[in-house]
């Protein structure tokens, strides 16, 4: 007994070093691995854009509405104003009410009957297939006016939105330790103002995530927009008016007969992409710039 | 200036867990008050009575009356009142993270509406003097966080920020605890220097430091304040069997 356990610990040091450095290189690669993986579709897709759509890309495609069919030339400027507006409105909708929801149900109903129900419609509301979303507000809002509008496609957009902030607010205002909250509190500052300049504030960078990651997926959404947005082959700034956005347009381009077409949606496809990794970029760049030396 | 502390049949629950058994006690005005008990004794309870951050803890229940100064702070103020009349300094220090060194110290006025920079400027000036922080930080004061600092300065900016709000009492739930011994005597001859202005109540785990700052001390023991006395006399001489006990280290 003694003798083992005299040997055991010698043994130890000679094969388990070589044992060890090669679980270490192996789980070294596989991490390295995984992370190539994950790359690589974002990667593969970015540069087949390029290739197909860069040759397409000049200065008429970003400040031309589309040209009739037989004709050359012509772009996609309309669309892309159009995706910004629709943006916009969505956002306009979508962050303050997904936001406020968050703050709810994580501060002020915690535990309730009502955040409950709040966590529970936002979780299912997440999983609505974005066609049915569509036809939802196609049903609420456009039928009521009988016609089609940027309005209508900015709404569906924004509810399309409010799920994934709501989560993200709730999950990021929880991860707020409970000290800095005393901190407020025992400063006198009242509740609902030590929530919004406190907590809040400590959470924004993840909420803000949050929110990104919302737009992002919104950004790209063709399905809710057949039914409100409905599409445009001209300039259109009236939010009661049908108005174009990219991704329908790459729809329309891409599921048509002509070349010329299917060519302007693969460089719309690649200004899409562009657009929110831009949008999302600025974004972090604005909500970073006051960030202190120190902060964690 | 600071006020006494008045509490009579002061009693606080967590849920069904009775914390506090009938607290009588009086605090002197400008004074330090030290409590002391083993853990778990209802020391750190009493004191979020004081301000009334017991009853943020959703199970939290407390009954009796505690007057600070003339003022019955559970029948005539609302807890926000109470808590910018009575400072609070926590175990850990607890900056805002997302905050620089001035609005850390300037947030108590500011969330309360205050937005005159002249006056702000010299209440975060005053402030860090009193808590023995300004020479170290007048230079980084918009530029760094206050979590860039060292714990013993997150703590002294932690009592700066208590301070620019002009309490009257200062609750202090273990300052030093997690604190190194430099930082900690800091700590201490601020509490020393603050007394003059300020009624303080300090609670601690380390007798040592009760005798050094506070003139009087209490002994907490399963929820009950077994003796409270002058410090000399309940280090030297106590009249209870069980504070000596506990003072001699024969438990606890």
């Amino acid at each position: 007994m003694a003798a083992r356990e005299l040997r055991a610990p010698r043994r130890l040091r000679s094969s388990n070093r070589i044992r060890r450095m090669l679980a270490n290189h192996l789980a070294t690669t596989a991490a390295v691995a995984s992370t190539i993986l994950v790359m690589a579709p974002l990667v593969a897709i970015f540069f087949y854009l390029l290739y197909k759509g860069a040759s397409s890309l000049n200065l008429a495609f970003f400040t031309r509405p589309p040209a009739p069919v037989g004709e050359t030339g012509g772009g996609m400027g309309n669309a892309i104003l159009g995706s910004a507006i629709l943006l916009g409105i969505a956002s306009a909708l979508g962050v303050p009410i997904g936001i406020a929801a968050g703050i709810y149900v994580a501060e002020f109903g915690r535990g309730g009957r009502l955040a409950n129900t709040i966590r529970f419609t936002a979780d299912v509301l997440n999983g609505v297939p974005s066609i049915v979303m569509g036809v939802s507000v196609y049903a609420l809002i456009v039928l009521p006016q009988k016609h089609f509008s940027a309005f209508s496609g900015g709404v569906a957009l924004g509810i399309m939105m409010i799920p994934t902030i709501t989560r993200t607010t709730e999950e990021m205002l929880l991860m707020v330790p409970l000290s800095v909250r005393e901190a407020a509190l025992g400063l006198g500052v009242p509740r609902w103002r030590s929530v919004l300049s406190i907590t809040l504030r400590t959470a924004s960078p993840g909420v803000i995530t949050g929110c990104m990651l919302a737009f992002a997926r919104v950004a790209g959404e063709t399905a809710p927009l057949l039914f409100t947005a409905f599409g445009n082959q001209f300039w259109s700034t009236s939010i009661n008016q049908p108005i174009a956005a990219l991704p329908l347009q790459i729809f329309v381009y891409a599921t048509s007969p002509y070349d010329d077409w299917h060519r302007l949606a693969w460089a719309g496809s690649l200004v899409l992409i562009l657009l929110i990794v831009v949008s999302v970029g600025l974004v972090r760049y604005v909500a970073g710039r006051g960030v202190l030396r120190g902060a964690s | 200036m600071g006020v006494g502390i008045e509490v009579s049949e002061l009693n606080a629950w967590y849920g069904s867990n009775h914390t506090l058994q009938n607290i009588n006690l009086r605090i002197p005005a400008n004074h330090a008050t030290a409590l002391i008990g083993p853990s778990g004794c209802g020391k750190s309870t009493f004191v979020r009575c004081l301000n009334r951050m017991h009853e943020t803890n959703p199970v939290g229940r407390v009954t009796g009356s505690v007057l600070i100064g003339q003022l019955d702070i559970y029948t005539q103020a609302s807890p926000v009142e109470i808590r910018r009349r009575v400072g609070m300094v926590f175990q850990r220090p607890n900056p805002f993270p997302t905050m620089s060194i001035y609005d850390n110290v300037a947030s108590g006025l500011r969330l309360n509406g205050y937005r005159n920079r002249v006056v702000l400027d010299e209440v975060v000036q005053r402030s860090l003097e009193q808590a023995a922080l300004w020479e170290e930080v007048k230079d980084d004061l918009k530029k760094k966080s206050g979590a860039s600092l060292s714990g013993g300065q997150q703590q002294r900016l932690c009592i700066a920020r208590a301070l620019a709000v002009d309490p009257e009492v200062m609750l202090m739930d273990e300052p030093a605890s997690a604190l190194d011994p430099v930082s900690t005597a800091k700590i201490e001859d601020l509490i020393f220097q603050l007394k003059s202005q300020y009624t303080i109540v300090i609670v601690t785990h380390n007798m040592q430091q009760a005798a050094r700052v506070a003139e009087n001390t209490g002994f907490f023991l399963n929820g009950r304040l077994v003796e409270f006395d002058a410090t000399h006399k309940i280090f030297t001489n106590p009249r209870d069997k069980r504070t000596e006990d506990y003072i001699t280290g024969r438990f606890g």
